[in-house]
Order: C-alpha cells, then sequence, then structure tokens
C-alpha cells in the first residue's frame, strides 16, 4: 500500500538505471547481512484514512475532556478559551510545515513571528530579553539551572521553594544529577515560602533561587522581598510565572527577577493531555550571551529592508556544540506562535480585562467553597486563578462522585504534597462561570455530605455492634 | 580587510596568536590568518585584568557570526590591561590585528619562554602547510 | 544584476506591535457573572501591576491580515521541494492534524484520573509498542520533546545504569560528523566530550576507536546510517567493543528513515535509541517545533526509564485490560519535565504509523533511499558532478552529501552562494556547512514524498546555477534576488543585537 509516495513501476525503473542498480534491494546492501530485518515488522498493515480516523476518534471518545466534564483542574495547564483566529492562522502550510529558519531569506514569516512573540513576552515579564522559548514550564526551570550554574563561575548550590510545580522539581532534580547540582528545599508555611527559611537557605555558594507566583497552591508570592536574599548573595533570582496572570500581578521583571519563565500553555495552546505546548525564557541584559535556545534579531539586508535572523547563534548547539548554552535544537515554534496571536486578540485591555476577571472569578469560588460544610481554605494567602482547600471528606471519594455528576472538580493535592492529603486544588479560567462554580459547590457539599453520612451510619453500626458485643 | 602581513618584530604562536615583547612585559592577540578565517567578529570577551595567563592555554574568546574561537596565550603571565575598546568596536580586531586590535598586555611570569615562540618567516612557512 | 522590486520586497517588515492603535481590540470577553471589586481590595497593591503590559490594540480583521501576509514570506514544505538533510521533510499528512483536534484528545487535562483518560492512555501504549518493534528495543518513553531532550535522557540513563554498578565514569564518544546536539548534551548532562576520526569509506575510523574506548567511557553516541548517509558496515565490531569495556551505546534516531522495516538500532546492538517523531514519523515541523524525541531502551536500561511510565495492566477482574500511568519505579531517572510528553505529537504520529503500516514504513524507507540515490545520480552528471563532486563515493542511504571546495576553487563561487540562488529557483537548500568533516558540505535529503520530477527539476536548477557562475559568479555571490528580503546582515545583528520591538 502507497502512502505519500509517488514512484509508479516506471519511475523506479528510471531511476534504478540512472542509478546504475538491478533493484532497490541493491542500495541496501550496504547493510551487513546479518542486520538486515528479513521479515516484515511485526505491525498491522496500513488501512485507509477513513478507518484510521474511526480508530482515533474510538480513543478519543473514552477521555473525559473538557467537553465532557467541567474542567476545575489546573497545576500549570488550563482550560482556557483558544480564539478561532489561533487555529486558523497556525494551520496554514507556511507556518505549519516549514523547518526551523536557517536561510532566513525565505523564512521572514517564522522570524517575525519569533521576534513578536520575543516582544510581547517581553513585555508580560517585563525582562528586556525573551528567547523564542523551550519546551515547556518545568524543563525551562531545569535550564535556568543550568544558565544559573555557568553565569556564577560555577557554584552548584540550587535553592528552591516547595511552591514551585512538583513537576519542576522533580525535572530539576533529574538534570541535577547529570550537571552535578545540590538541590536545598525551602518549605511553605501557611501556603508561601517561608521567607527566614529561605534566607537562611543562600549562601554564597548558591547559583540560582527558584521561586514560583502563583505557586503551585494558587498563592501569589512576594517575590521581591524573597529574593533578597538571592542579591545578597550574588545569586540568579529566577521566578516560574503563570503567563495569563501577568495582564493584573506585578512582573518579575519589576521585582529583580533575573530569569523569568514558565509554562506558556494557556496562552493560545490547547490541553492535549499535556503537550505539546511551550515554555518562556525571558532574562537580564547580562544574561543576553547565556539564554539558551533561539532568538530572532532584527537586522537589514543588502537594499536596507528591515529583515529578521537568527541572533547570537554562536550559543547554539549547531555552532557552539560541546560549550552550547544549552542542546535545544527543534524547540516549540508553532505553540510561540499560537501564544503570540492569542496575545494579540486579547489586545492590552483585553488581557488586563481577562486578569481581572480570573481574579473576581477566583475570589468568588474560594468564598462559595469555602462556605461549603466540611471545606475550609488551606490558606488564606491572597490568589488570582486558583485556590487551594481542605476536604473533610477522602479527597478521592469526592472527586470520583463529582466526576459522576460531570464535573472535574480539581487537583488533588495529595499526589505530590503528602501534608496535604484533603488538599484539593481548584483551577478558574473565563469558561468556568458563575452557574458552573456554582455547581460545582453544590456537587462538592452533596459529596462531602453523602461521604459523611457514610462514616457516621458506619460508626453507628460499630457503636451499635460495640455496644452488643460488650453485653 | 587589509592584506596578510605578519610584522617582522613580532613573535609568533602556531594557534595563530602573536605576542610583541617589551622587555618584562608583553603585548597579545590574534594573526590576520585567524581573523581571517573567523570572520567579522562581533564579539570579544576579555578575561579580568589581574587573572592569570598559562602558556598554550585559552584565556579568552572571540566570536564571530559563524564561529567561536579560543585564544591561546603564547607566554604566561598576568593580566595587566585589557583592551576595553574592543567591547564597542570588535571588528577593530578584523581591520587592524597588530594595532588596535590588540587583545590584553600582560607582565610576563617568565620571558625567556619567548624563545620557544615562531619568528615571522617560520610563522608563514606553518600558514603554507595548512 | 538589478531586478525591480518584487511586490513582496515592495511591502516593508511591520510588526504587529506597530500596527496597534489605542482603542482597537478584537477580543470580547464574557461578562464576569460575579461581584467586582477592586482587585486592590482582593490583592495587596504591592503584588499587583502598575500599567498593564504593551501589548498591540488591533482589532480581529487586521491580526488575521498580519498574520496571512507575514505566513507568506514563508517558504514551506506543503508549497515546494525542501532537501534539508538531517531534517526528514517529508509530507505532514492532513488526517494527522483532522485527529489530533479531535476533543476528546485536544481538550484532554493531563492530570485527569486515568481512568477516565483510558483512550489516550492506550494510544500512548499503543505507539510506544510500534516504536518498540520499529527500533527492535522493547521499553519506551515517550516523555522526551525533541530528539535533543532524548539525548539528555539517554545519557542520564546511562549516568544512572553506571552509578547503579557503583561506576562514576567520565567520557563519552562521539565521531566528528556528528549533529551538534550530540556534544551538546553530553556537556548538560556531565560527561567530557571525546571525538572520533572518520575513514575513508565515511565511517567510524576503527583503529582511533580501539585507541579511545577504555572504562572511562559511560557512551558511545551514533547514528547509523550517519550523517554522510551512509551506514556504517563496522556496527557489529562497534557495539561489541563498547559493550566489552561495559558502556552503553547510544543512536540518535534522526536518520531512521532510511532503515524502517529494513534494519533495526536494537538489532545493531544499540542500548538507547530516540526518535524524531518530527522526522520520520510525519510531525509538522512548525517552523522550529513542536516535536517529540521518544526513547526506546533494551532490557538492562529499562529499570532506569523516566517516571511515569504508560503501562497496560490486565484487569482484576479478568475482563481485559486498562492502561496507567506507573509511579512506581525506584531506580528511574525520574521525570524531564511536566505531566506525559508532547501528546499533540503522538496522536499525529500514531495515526500515521497505523496509515502506513509495517508494509508502507519499509516502503518509506525504501523510497528514501532510491530518491536519494537518484538524485545522487543525477547530480554526478554534467558541471554537478564537476564542481559539487559527492564527498564519499558509495551508494548512500536516505541523504548524501557533496563538497563544494571545487566550486570554490575554481568558481569563486562557495556552497552558501549555491544556497541563495537555489532560493530565486523556488527550491529550498539542502542543509549547508555541515557535517564539519566535508569542506563546503551540502547535505541532501529528499525524502521519499517527492515525485521524480520534483528532484530532476533541483537537478536541473542546480546545473543552471553552475553554468551561470561559470560565466558571472558574481550573479551566485549576491543571491537571492527574488526573495522578500536579500541576503541579511547577520553580523549587525549580532553586535548590535535588537531582540525585541522598541515601543
Amino acid at each position: 500500500m502507497s502512502r505519500y509516495t509517488s514512484a509508479t513501476p516506471a519511475d523506479r525503473a528510471e531511476m534504478l538505471a540512472a542509478i546504475g542498480v538491478e533493484s532497490a534491494a541493491e542500495l541496501f546492501e550496504q547493510i551487513p547481512e546479518p542486520l538486515q530485518l528479513g521479515r516484515p515488522l511485526a505491525l498491522p498493515a496500513g488501512i485507509s484514512e477513513a478507518e484510521v480516523f474511526e480508530r482515533l476518534a474510538a480513543l478519543a471518545a473514552r477521555n473525559a475532556d473538557a467537553e465532557r466534564q467541567v474542567c476545575f483542574l489546573g497545576a500549570g495547564m488550563y482550560d482556557h478559551y483558544v480564539p478561532a483566529i489561533v487555529d486558523a492562522i497556525t494551520e496554514r502550510s507556511e507556518f505549519l510545515t516549514p523547518y526551523t529558519p536557517y536561510q532566513p531569506e525565505i523564512s521572514q514569516g517564522g522570524l517575525q513571528a519569533m521576534f513578536e512573540f520575543q516582544t510581547a513576552m517581553s513585555e508580560l515579564t517585563a525582562l528586556p530579553v525573551s528567547t523564542a522559548g523551550l519546551y515547556e514550564g518545568p524543563s525551562s526551570v531545569a535550564s535556568a539551572a543550568y544558565l544559573a550554574i555557568g553565569a556564577t563561575g560555577g557554584r552548584r548550590r540550587l535553592v528552591v521553594s516547595r511552591g514551585v510545580h512538583p513537576h519542576s522539581r522533580e525535572t530539576l532534580a533529574t538534570y541535577s544529577a547529570g550537571f552535578g547540582a545540590e538541590i536545598a528545599e525551602v518549605g511553605l508555611a501557611d501556603g508561601l515560602t517561608d521567607a527566614a527559611a529561605l534566607a537562611a537557605a543562600v549562601d554564597g555558594e548558591t547559583a540560582a533561587v527558584f521561586l514560583q507566583s502563583p505557586n503551585f497552591l494558587g498563592a501569589i508570592e512576594d517575590v521581591e522581598s524573597l529574593g533578597e536574599a538571592a542579591k545578597r548573595h550574588g545569586a540568579l533570582l529566577v521566578a516560574a510565572v503563570d503567563p495569563m496572570t501577568l495582564g493584573v500581578l506585578r512582573p518579575p521583571g519589576e521585582c529583580g527577577a533575573d530569569v523569568a519563565l514558565g509554562e506558556g500553555q494557556p496562552l493560545g495552546n490547547r490541553l492535549d493531555f499535556g503537550g505539546p505546548s511551550f515554555g518562556f525564557f525571558c532574562g537580564s541584559e547580562e544574561l543576553i550571551r547565556k539564554l539558551p535556545g533561539r532568538i530572532a534579531g532584527e537586522t537589514d539586508d543588502a537594499d536596507g529592508r528591515r529583515g529578521y535572523v537568527l541572533a547570537l547563534q554562536t550559543r547554539e548547539q549547531h555552532i557552539r556544540r560541546e560549550k552550547a548554552t544549552h542542546n535545544i535544537c527543534t524547540a516549540q515554534a508553532l505553540n510561540a506562535l499560537a501564544a503570540t496571536i492569542h496575545l494579540a486578540w486579547l489586545g492590552r485591555e483585553g488581557f488586563r480585562e481577562l486578569g481581572e476577571l480570573l481574579v473576581r472569578r477566583t475570589a468568588y469560588a474560594r468564598e462559595r467553597l469555602a462556605a461549603v460544610e466540611g471545606i475550609e481554605p488551606l490558606h488564606g494567602a491572597p490568589v488570582a486563578r486558583e485556590f487551594a482547600l481542605r476536604l473533610e471528606a477522602p479527597v478521592g471519594t469526592v472527586l470520583e462522585r463529582c466526576a459522576e455528576r460531570g464535573i472535574a472538580a480539581g487537583y488533588p493535592l495529595g499526589r505530590d504534597y503528602p501534608e496535604h492529603e484533603d488538599g484539593l486544588l481548584v483551577a478558574i479560567t473565563e469558561r468556568r462561570s458563575r452557574e458552573q462554580i456554582d455547581a460545582l459547590a453544590e456537587a462538592l457539599e452533596e459529596a462531602i455530605r453523602v461521604e459523611r453520612d457514610d462514616l457516621l451510619s458506619d460508626s453507628d453500626k460499630k457503636s451499635s455492634q460495640a455496644e452488643a458485643v460488650g453485653r | 580587510m587589509a592584506d596578510a602581513t605578519y610584522p617582522e618584530e613580532l613573535l609568533y604562536h602556531p594557534e595563530h596568536d602573536w605576542a610583541r615583547i617589551e622587555g618584562a612585559q608583553a603585548t597579545f592577540g590574534i594573526t590576520w590568518y585567524a581573523q581571517d578565517s573567523l570572520g567579522e567578529v562581533v564579539f570579544y570577551d576579555p578575561p579580568e585584568v589581574g587573572a592569570a595567563v598559562v602558556k598554550d592555554s585559552p584565556y579568552a574568546e572571540v566570536e564571530s557570526v559563524k564561529a567561536v574561537s579560543d585564544v591561546i596565550a603564547p607566554l604566561a603571565g598576568e593580566i595587566v590591561e585589557v583592551n576595553e575598546a574592543l567591547a564597542e568596536t570588535p571588528e577593530r580586531i578584523n581591520e587592524d590585528p597588530y594595532g588596535e586590535g590588540w587583545l590584553v598586555k600582560v607582565k610576563l611570569s617568565d620571558p625567556a619562554e619567548a624563545e620557544s615562540l615562531q619568528s615571522a618567516g617560520d610563522y608563514r612557512k606553518l600558514l603554507e602547510g595548512e | 544584476m538589478t531586478l525591480a522590486e518584487t511586490p513582496m520586497q515592495r511591502e516593508r517588515a511591520q510588526t504587529i506591535f506597530e500596527k496597534s492603535k489605542p482603542g482597537r481590540r478584537a477580543a470580547v470577553l464574557p461578562p464576569a457573572g460575579v461581584p467586582e471589586p477592586p482587585l486592590s481590595e482582593l490583592i495587596p497593591a504591592k503584588l499587583l501591576r502598575d500599567e498593564p503590559p504593551r501589548l498591540p490594540e488591533v482589532a480581529e480583521p487586521e491580526i488575521v491580515r498580519h498574520y496571512n501576509r507575514l505566513s507568506r514570506r514563508n517558504f514551506d514544505l506543503d508549497t515546494g521541494f525542501y532537501p534539508l538533510g538531517s531534517c526528514t521533510m517529508k509530507h505532514n499528512p492532513r488526517l494527522n492534524e483532522r485527529v489530533a483536534a479531535l476533543p476528546g484528545h485536544a481538550r484532554l487535562h493531563p492530570a485527569q484520573e486515568p481512568r477516565r483518560a483510558q483512550g489516550a492512555l492506550e494510544l500512548c501504549w499503543l505507539l510506544q509498542e510500534s516504536l518498540a518493534e520499529i527500533c527492535g528495543l522493547p521499553h519506551v518513553s515517550l516523555q522526551p520533546s525533541a530528539g535533543s531532550h532524548g539525548e539528555l535522557a539517554g545519557l542520564l540513563l546511562t549516568r544512572a545504569f553506571h552509578a547503579d554498578r557503583g561506576e562514576a565514569r567520565t567520557k563519552v564518544l562521539a565521531p566528528d560528523t556528528s549533529h551538534g546536539t550530540n556534544p551538546a548534551s553530553v556537556t548538560m548532562a556531565g560527561y567530557e566530550i571525546v571525538k572520533l576520526a572518520t575513514d575513508e569509506r565515511g565511517g567510524i575510523e576503527m583503529d582511533d576507536l580501539r585507541a579511545k574506548v577504555d572504562d572511562e567511557v559511560a557512551c558511545l553516541m551514533l547514528t547509523n546510517p550517519n550523517t554522510l548517509g551512509l551506514f556504517d558496515e563496522n556496527i557489529a565490531e562497534i557495539a561489541a567493543l563498547i559493550h566489552d569495556t561495559g558502556g552503553t551505546l547510544y543512536y540518535d534516531g534522526a536518520n531512521l528513515n532510511a532503515v524502517m522495516g529494513h534494519s533495526r538500532p536494537g538489532d545493531m546492538g544499540f542500548d538507547i535509541v530516540h526518535v524524531n517523531l518530527h522526522k520520520s514519523f510525519s510531525q509538522p515541523h512548525g517552523g522550529g517545533g513542536p516535536g517529540a524525541g521518544p526513547i526506546a531502551v533494551s532490557e538492562r536500561i529499562e529499570p532506569y526509564l523516566p517516571r511515569p511510565q504508560v503501562v497496560r495492566r490486565a484487569d482484576g477482574n479478568g475482563s481485559g485490560s486498562s492502561f496507567d500511568l506507573d509511579f512506581d519505579r525506584p531506580k528511574s531517572i525520574g521525570r524531564l519535565r511536566g505531566f506525559q510528553g508532547n501528546f499533540g505529537v503522538f496522536v499525529r504520529s500514531y495515526a500515521y504509523i497505523l496509515s502506513l503500516g509495517a508494509d508502507g514504513l519499509a516502503e518509506a524507507s525504501e523510497t528514501a533511499v532510491l530518491n536519494a540515490n537518484y538524485l545522487k545520480a543525477r547530480l554526478a552528471q554534467g558541471r554537478a558532478g564537476k564542481y559539487v563532486p559527492i564527498a564519499f563515493d558509495r551508494h548512500c542511504m536516505h541523504e548524501f552529501v557533496l563538497s563544494g571546495k571545487p566550486m570554490k576553487r575554481e568558481l569563486g563561487v562557495a556552497t552558501l552562494d549555491l544556497a541563495k540562488r537555489l532560493l530565486d529557483f523556488g527550491f529550498h537548500p539542502p542543509t549547508v556547512y555541515f557535517p564539519l568533516l566535508v569542506e563546503e558540505a551540502l547535505m541532501v535529503e529528499p525524502t521519499e514524498t517527492e515525485t521524480k520530477e520534483s528532484l530532476d527539476a533541483f537537478a536541473a536548477a542546480v546545473e543552471q546555477i553552475l553554468a551561470e557562475a561559470e560565466s558571472d559568479p558574481e550573479l551566485a555571490k549576491q543571491a537571492p534576488y527574488t526573495t522578500p528580503v536579500r541576503r541579511l546582515d547577520e553580523v549587525k545583528a549580532t553586535r548590535h543585537p535588537v531582540l525585541r520591538q522598541p515601543l
């Protein structure tokens, strides 16, 4: 079965003749005979496009996606509304199918798109330089550590708040086994990074301090104050931030961050069960030559027309090889373009308004849910779009009952924070209406009540059994 | 760009660096061949004043658009002066590699080491073999 | 050569920011529907932003027009031939876009309970099984987000493997022809790179390898066929040498397109393989990503695979099986990134593998090798054969490398100039100046999805450009003339970096 190839028997005959061989098999003779597979792959034969579609649709039907369950799940990726123009533009052949822009004269579309993305992210984070992006949030944190080690002349200590996303902390640990770094974790107090513990943890061997705001429990951190410990010891301050909150929250560049990065998915990208998305990575002027990955720069052509090229390529693997600032080649260019289009669609006013809407709905949701019998806030710190609750019923069971009512009520904190077995993380987007929030409250109330009734009736049974035994 | 020249009064290192000896001090730079191979220099990352340089080891980097080159110290010593002007105008390294394109001035730890370096004539012969 | 400006050249670049006008907007947001106190009542002023970021203020029609016009300043694969060596620019089927967009896949949250994401987890598992069969290695992790991410993973797996045996090795070997990501990954993983020479057949110089293999060597990183497009016939001996000294053998899967269904890296002796889904498995390149770099590993490496792993479990009640994320992996190197990986890429690649099947995949590789050898034969004739001869004269696999050294010496035209003149002829040039081993290198990979006519047209264009160069070398040296911009001043861009729109 031929798929996407065009070589007819007549074509093949001509080509083989031109090459000077009898058959294509001769071209494979450079593979030593014992290494020739000599049998078909143990995979099914190819099938028609219609059948492929049916199979993939059948698989899709077995997923409780955000159309089938109202999605209050967050933890770094959010069910935002992506405007229709994003797909309309990113599925254009001219953006979808080219390679990395190594020939700039015919890649001005992609290079200018990168330049616009860099401008947008620089604006959002208030740091002067942005790269064209990395893979996603957590690995960007690890990349920042690699940068910090180089930038501080080889310091090997990394101080990380427990409020940083657990996937980021884990990824950092994985990478650190390679480039050799010691990680010191600083705990939380009432949902926020323990400032005294942080200050005590930073010393002259610290390459970087890592904070996240809002942190994993949804709390907005005072990055500026916390960051002073880093400044005192000449360590880099790395802030992981939620881009969708940067319309209303003070940006990391105004809080002393040397590097601002994070998960870019909320901007223009689907949930897609976790990827592809992108990681944004912005830095100070001083760090320009140490930044990882592609950066587009403005210049002129031979006739004086403005154009764009990949700038500072000597940092990159294809030139610098073992001394490159990073090994990244293929990144997430199309996802970054989606983000740029989304940001242009929101615009200056819309982006701010969306941030305000998120903060207000989140405040409403936290208050409404905390008023439910058996629920209280896990912390009282200010929040922007996500918050943590404590449930007086097993979280797993509550989530199951809510799922039966068509609601994915939130992320069970016990997955990553053993100290919060009873914790639930609830995320808000502009798609989560007041009605849906109220329905969530009712569902949680019902679920908790049923659980407690069950427990009560169980303990009634136990005490009457005990009485029976006692007689 | 100037034609290939290798001034007679300088001493040369096979990794394409030159030294101008001035008593117990020397000035270092890269040769015409080095800057020609590199292409237009866009960035020079100088070492700190006071840093030690080790003979035959890299002490700085010079970048063009397409390549980065280690600059090798022809002799050992301590850096006493760095060419700050190159931060703004690194192209001087191409235009005037032996004059305005000088990289560092060094207090030599062992001036006798200069004997291991090549004359202009020997260096030119080396290049012909390249 | 003076030409009038093309319409696209006449249209000067303007960023979306420069089209902004205060008061314009595209987004209409839903009403809050909840109380709307001032934000300062909810969040302390210190934590609030004073001024919103200066995003552009434009309406939807202007946004669409801007990006549509911008897109036309790109050359793309759907539009023309793109023989970039090492990149495998094969056709990106639109079916794959359609299935990836199904809401069941596209709107599924990664933290959804595995029980309610069975379709997604099964798809991951089926893809893993398919890649395992194609690579000849039983255990697959889909986590790495790109080839270089897979390389880093492979090196971290190697480190864990040795550490588990109480060893701390320091070196990694790689040929001088290796892709830049290989040595860059080596340094990121905390190892020292040691380069291996290439012999006159284009394979690893075996004496050099034998001299450098010792018990400090953690790993040898290779691709086979290599970046010269040549299959290293000594691979069995290479594998034995490394394994005998206790090292791991890593396969850079960038060139897998040459051997699918014909040979398998697992059978060649590799321990760890990364697969570029955006190369052999048709994921669109997107102008620089997204992609994915899943890894397939041997039994002895399996314990160290990243966490979580997608696994199939037999159902307790015996009615079938279910799929799950397995976090219980005590020897795992840990996470490489958030959640499960670039799932959207998995959907497309799985659809591609289903479409082609065993027969289609083998045919794809066979046709890729046929097309490459045919184009190589065409370019061995005429002026191309004279000025840009093949670097290693033997049958190639899916790609081949020419050297522009005679062209430079006799016509004063560099490989770069030939590449720029090709742009005027409507072709994307091959990869230039890689591998470093070949002077004035030109690496050509046509892939299997090109017609014979497309290959003939490319050969004819090269011939014509060389004929031009014989009489007027300046023509190529000042090219391109007809692209949206002409040659760009890369020196200026790097000397005085302007990396964002000033506002």
